[in-house]
């Protein structure tokens, strides 16, 4: 079934007259062209994002972004309901289904919800309000100009009439659309920018929301699959007599699943209920050829990573000026290392995915984070017309980048066509954990002078898997996220600069994790500023902000330095920072720590401040850029990913240890006023947090932490 | 397989099931109630925390034949109208992000509360230890369950 308008009406319970109002982006770049749905539906374009609004008063949103944790179902609705003045609670939210054709990119990444489409959707939003207030004025026969709307209502000034929006869809379908309405201003907004409850937390709190793992359809089975646990490799052979007769076993089929250009395989156990499949994975007996690739240690791959970074220079991604020569010629500079190691994204809701595959159609199910990608993906590798790949998507359990992959889909709709029959890959949290694909451990060397107060040279290397080239990016450029996380401004004063790519490749897959390179990147570039900093003898961010011509940013540093106390702290006192950019938002971050009567490391506070330019909903922010601390202190002092002879050793969280309500320090978040282009929210709040706290450390005891991640028992 | 005889909600259930099966999977394969959460199956992550005679248990390590004769709520039992102190706490200071944690921490708090009704930041620590969220909404867990520990407690009625 393909999502035409009178589908969605249907889907959407929507009965008689309805006002729909949606737009499209003609080509990649264009302007956004607002129409009416149906007239969209008759010269053939389809549209990004619709309003529907029926003869009840109802409005439904039709959005194609996927919801997991970051706040879309609110934010959405927020920005509809502010320009089109009606109700919060009036405005309810339908999720698209995978289709780049029609919806554009649908990939929840970067950060780019409410980026990418704000200044459409508002645009949306206020034209259809201008038409029902035309409409309004055309019946009661009065100036247009006498008119305003209100909670889903016209009101004429003069006289106090009033009409529903309701009774005004017939009418308001029969306008033209009216071009440049004017939006409002920041000033005037009634719900943008002020904290508002998402509204699927009720969803949340009784056990009603449909996370992926919930789905069911009829007839549906469930399969466990065995995949080689050296992350690529072939079944050579498997012996299935034991899984069989475990009662409720119905198949063992060998399987496969596209990662990036390889294929993993696996065998699966497909049962009627999840316990059997489990039961029958365990006894499975495979025989894995494992030859072709390496089997690498973590020791090995930081060991090669180091020797890389000392004996090559790299793929230049940024060159001003001359630093070698100034670092060849420096009585006095810095050249050390940093190193970050492969993490995990570790949704709470492991992996799986509902497929159904039937002659004419392949229906998926799952918590997707891409689903036009995995609609493009399955069509192509299993040769379905894409039109007939229809792919749902459910509450995601957590995405972090991990979601956004094509992987699980295919496993699933896979066996779906080997077995026959509806069924449901579950990942076990031992899968989730030990399958990738990770975020790449990266090594940095920072070599630095510092004159006068000033940075003179600054030449940073780095040495780790680019994620790019698993897509097919090429392997001649340099990463082009290198410098992702450091501060654009930076290049404007450091005139003696340059960061270069040294290429390194392991058999082990990787992507993105929440925030990407600058998750590694910001606590390399970061903390290296605070040893510049030190070396010229200056305040942290006094230092910064002389390396920061900017008015934004040092507004930034004022807040921070305000909100922290910074400029009383004492001497040693513990205070560390670092600032961050990512996904056009900036996160600044003050720590600090002390030391308890038994000695122990402790983090007494964290305060961060997020610049993210124009904004909706700042308790989501706070939430999010919370959420990213805590991910960051987890990534930070508590795990990582560590390989032995090509296998991940941490297999679930009695090793691989998240933080805890017990690791959680206070934390307060502010967010700067203005009206800057809206920046991203669900990632930028990640970077900073780790560096701010080595540094915060290296305050309170004159260690410098080079290395993540570290122990904070042994400091 | 055998039949196991218990009560889940308040609903007498007769369960043809493996008597090893976790109670886990019996809840959402067999029963079909998918409010509780499989996060990691041992005992580490809390996503997946029922009552059993009104004590927190994880579910993912609780054989299904332990219940045989006991009385189990589960999320959806917690009370009619998601109205328990724990739920409109939650609601209110809006704690869910992804939401996946959190079937298992309200488990966890309501007994917390039911058992200490006015807890320190200290005994929410404690109590709540054994529930994971990765997402990270610890700091607003901790202020509702002060929340939910000033609310009138009438509500709840599996408690
Ligand atoms: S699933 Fe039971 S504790 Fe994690
Ligand atoms: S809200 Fe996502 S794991 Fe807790």
């Amino acid at each position: 079934m393909t999502v035409s308008r009178r589908n969605f009406l249907k889907i959407s319970g929507m009965a008689g007259a309805v006002f729909s109002l949606g737009f499209y982006v003609p080509k990649h770049g264009e302007g956004a062209k607002i129409v009416k749905a149906a007239e969209a539906e008759n010269f053939g374009v389809e549209m990004n994002a619709w309003i529907h609004i029926d003869t009840s008063g109802k409005v439904t949103i039709f959005s194609h972004r996927a919801e997991m944790g970051q706040g879309v179902y609110q934010a959405i609705p927020q920005m509809v309901a502010e320009e089109l003045e009606v109700n919060l609670d009036e405005v309810n939210i339908v999720f698209a289904k995978g289709d780049q054709k029609k919806y554009g990119n649908q990939i929840t990444g970067g950060s780019s919800t409410v980026r990418g489409s704000y200044k459409n959707l508002l645009n949306l939003s206020a034209t259809a309000r201008e038409m029902l207030i035309q409409a309004a004025a055309a019946n009661w026969n009065v100036a247009k100009a006498d008119c305003y709307a209100e909670a889903g209502h016209v009101i004429h000034k003069p006289s106090g009439k009033k009409a529903n929006y309701g009774e005004l869809v017939v009418d308001a379908s029969k306008l033209e659309t009216p071009k440049n309405v004017v939006l409002k201003k920041r000033s005037e907004y009634k719900l943008i920018g002020k904290p508002m409850l998402r509204q699927d937390t009720k969803l949340k709190t009784n056990g009603t929301a449909t996370f992926g793992l919930d789905k069911q359809i009829p007839g549906m089975l469930y399969a466990a699959v065995e995949r080689n646990p050296r992350l690529r490799g072939k079944v050579k052979s498997f012996d299935d007599s034991a899984a069989r007769k475990i009662p409720g076993v119905k198949y063992v089929v060998k399987t496969r699943m596209g990662v990036f250009n390889t294929y993993r395989e696996g065998v699966a156990v497909v049962a009627d209920s999840t316990w059997a499949a489990l039961q029958g994975k365990k006894a499975l007996k495979v025989v894995w050829d494992d030859s072709g690739f390496e089997h690498l240690s973590t020791d090995e791959i930081y060991k090669r990573q180091r020797e890389a970074l000392q004996t090559q220079e790299g793929l230049s991604f940024k060159k001003q000026g001359d630093p070698a020569a100034i670092i060849a010629q420096a009585p006095k500079k810095l050249d050390v290392m940093y190193e970050t190691p492969y993490q995990y994204h570790s949704c709470m809701e492991p992996l799986n995915c509902v497929a159904h595959y039937q002659p004419d159609k392949l229906e998926i199910w799952g918590p997707i984070q891409a689903p036009d990608w995995v609609q493009d993906y399955i069509s192509k590798e299993m040769n379905i017309p894409r039109e007939k790949v229809i792919v749902n998507m459910t509450f995601l359990g957590g995405g972090f980048g991990r979601k956004a992959f094509m992987d699980y889909p295919h496993e699933a709709s896979v066996i779906s066509k080997e077995v026959g029959a509806p069924i449901q890959v579950i990942w076990t949290r031992e899968d989730d954990a030990t399958q990738g694909p990770y975020r790449p451990g990266i090594t940095y060397r920072c070599e630095g002078v510092v004159d006068n107060g000033e940075i003179s040279a600054f030449k940073v290397k780095l040495a780790g898997q680019n994620v790019s080239h698993w897509q097919g990016g090429k392997k001649d450029a340099p990463n082009r996220s290198a410098s992702e996380g450091f501060l654009k401004p930076y290049f404007d004063t450091i005139k003696n600069l340059s960061i270069q790519d040294v290429p390194f490749e392991t058999p082990i897959p990787t992507m993105w994790w929440r925030s990407v390179y600058a998750s590694t990147n910001g606590f390399a570039y970061e903390s290296f500023l605070d040893e510049l900093a030190v070396e010229a003898g200056k305040d942290p961010l006094t230092f910064r902000r002389e390396h920061l011509k900017e008015e934004r940013l040092n507004k930034l540093i004022d807040k921070m330095e305000d909100v922290s106390g910074w400029k009383n702290r004492k001497a040693k006192e513990g205070y560390g920072t670092a600032i961050t950019e990512c996904f056009a938002s900036t996160v600044g971050q003050v720590v600090k720590v002390s030391r308890t009567a038994d000695g122990k490391l402790k983090i007494d506070h964290v305060w961060a401040v997020m610049d993210c330019g124009w904004y909706v909903n700042p308790d989501t922010i706070k939430a999010q850029i919370e959420g990213s601390i805590v991910m960051a202190l987890g990534a930070a002092t508590h795990h990582q990913v560590t390989f032995k002879d090509g296998i991940p050793v941490d297999k679930n969280f009695y090793s691989y240890q998240l933080p805890r309500i017990t690791d959680i320090p206070p934390i307060d978040i502010y967010i700067m006023e203005n009206d800057a282009d809206a920046g991203g929210v669900g990632e930028p709040g990640l970077p900073a947090f780790a560096p701010a706290l080595t540094n915060a450390i290296f305050d309170l005891t004159g260690k410098r932490i080079r290395k993540l991640p570290f122990d904070m028992a042994t400091v | 397989m055998a039949i196991i005889k218990c009560n889940i909600n308040g609903r007498e259930q007769s369960l043809d099931v493996d008597p090893q099966m976790p109670l886990l999977w019996a809840i959402r394969d067999v029963v079909g109630l998918k409010g509780t959460k499989y996060g990691c199956g041992v005992a580490q992550c809390g996503a997946c925390t029922v009552h059993l005679n009104g004590e927190a248990v994880r579910s993912c390590v609780t054989k299904v034949s332990r219940i045989s004769g006991q009385k189990v709520v589960t999320i959806e039992g917690l009370s009619a109208n998601n109205d328990h102190p724990v739920q409109r706490a939650w609601q209110e200071i809006d704690v869910p992000q992804c939401g996946y944690c959190h079937s298992g921490q309200i488990m966890s708090a309501a007994v917390l509360l039911r058992e200490n009704p006015n807890p320190t930041d200290e005994d929410i620590d404690t109590a709540m230890a054994g529930n994971i969220c990765r997402c990270g909404t610890y700091l607003r867990i901790r202020k509702a369950i002060h929340l939910a520990a000033g609310m009138d407690r009438k509500v709840g009625r599996n408690e």
